[in-house]
């Protein structure tokens, strides 16, 4: 936490309102309002680190995990590293994925045999900084329940449909550890570099609830 | 912290409605699934959440259960798995 006089006179300010529409405060956004004001207040944080982490949140997007996934496909190391340490393994590559919390990053790799899919089904869990926002469908309560009460129907609605001798896993992201699913390296696309085989790797592969897209798609697209 | 299971003991959660911030989900309360891993020790969230310090670090676990089982379907393949991450102290070894 800086301190200096600039700092400690930002602190005083007002905050900002968080929503700038045209309704009353909702009963939460005046909560979050109240826990923000006391936070700043209180020296706990200051408006510069808040505006720094939203930016960064921001600023994450799918490219970062996309990267991750076309080094894992094309390196064999690299996929030790992950399976061994993922934390250690995505910082190797430059990317701080564990810098605002302790959360452990797992890598799950889908194979011709199993089939990881992702659901946070008390909250919204997510590996934000390697994937950005977690999508709407990720947040609906249907999908949260139905995930698990029934994996493969829930899946096949989505559009994947996954063949009976495969098993499929319904991984709950509910404590310390985000996931990061590693998709399979879809065929057609032997020979080529990281930056094209990133061009495949969606966030929705990366959760799990869809394969990564074929390169002729792509090559079409 | 010493770990109580190993991969591949089968372990019950334990049916308790505690209120707070508990990061077991209810749908597996009461269930009996099995140790796939073991993800190290984390501060404890049940306390961490109301300012104090999560300490001592726990070991969480990753615990498979059986998909028809945890929905109450027998017309889910047996197959297919639901895996939760729990802490120890949430865990018996299944009777």
């Amino acid at each position: 936490m800086a301190e200096s006089a600039h700092d400690h006179d930002q602190d005083h300010r007002q905050l900002p309102p968080i929503v700038m529409e045209d309704h009353e405060l909702t009963y939460f956004e005046k909560q979050l309002t109240a826990i923000l004001n006391l936070l700043v207040e209180k020296k706990i944080i200051t408006l510069d680190e808040l505006r720094r982490t939203i930016e960064e949140n921001n600023a994450a997007t799918p490219a970062v995990g996309a990267r991750i996934v076309a080094k894992a496909w094309t390196d064999g190391e690299f996929l030790a590293a992950l399976r061994q340490n993922a934390n250690a393994a995505i910082a190797g590559i430059g990317i701080r994925p564990d810098r605002l919390t302790e959360a452990k990053i797992v890598t799950p790799v889908n194979t011709e045999s199993l089939h990881h899919v992702v659901v946070c089904t008390l909250c919204s869990c997510y590996p934000r900084l390697l994937l950005g926002q977690p999508p709407d469908w990720y947040k609906s309560e249907a999908y949260r329940r139905r995930v698990v009460l029934d994996p493969r129907g829930t899946l096949l609605e989505m559009g994947l449909e996954l063949p009976a001798s495969m098993e499929v896993r319904v991984v709950d992201s509910t404590a310390e550890v985000r996931y990061l699913v590693i998709p399979r390296r879809p065929a057609g696309a032997e020979g080529w570099g990281e930056a094209e085989l990133a061009r495949l790797v969606t966030k929705e592969s990366m959760v799990g609830v869809a394969e990564a897209l074929s390169p002729t798609a792509v090559l079409n697209g | 912290m010493a770990q109580r299971f190993t991969i591949g003991d089968a372990v019950t959660v334990k049916f308790i409605f505690p209120v707070g911030h508990v990061r077991t989900p209810p749908y597996v309360r009461g269930k009996t699934g099995v140790i796939l891993g073991c993800h190290g020790d984390f501060r404890n969230p049940e306390t961490l959440a109301y300012g104090g310090d999560g300490l001592p670090r726990l070991p969480l676990y990753a615990v498979g259960f059986e998909a028809r089982h945890v929905a109450g379907n027998d017309s889910l393949s047996p197959r297919d798995r639901v895996v939760v991450d729990i802490f120890e102290h949430w865990l018996e070894p299944a009777a």
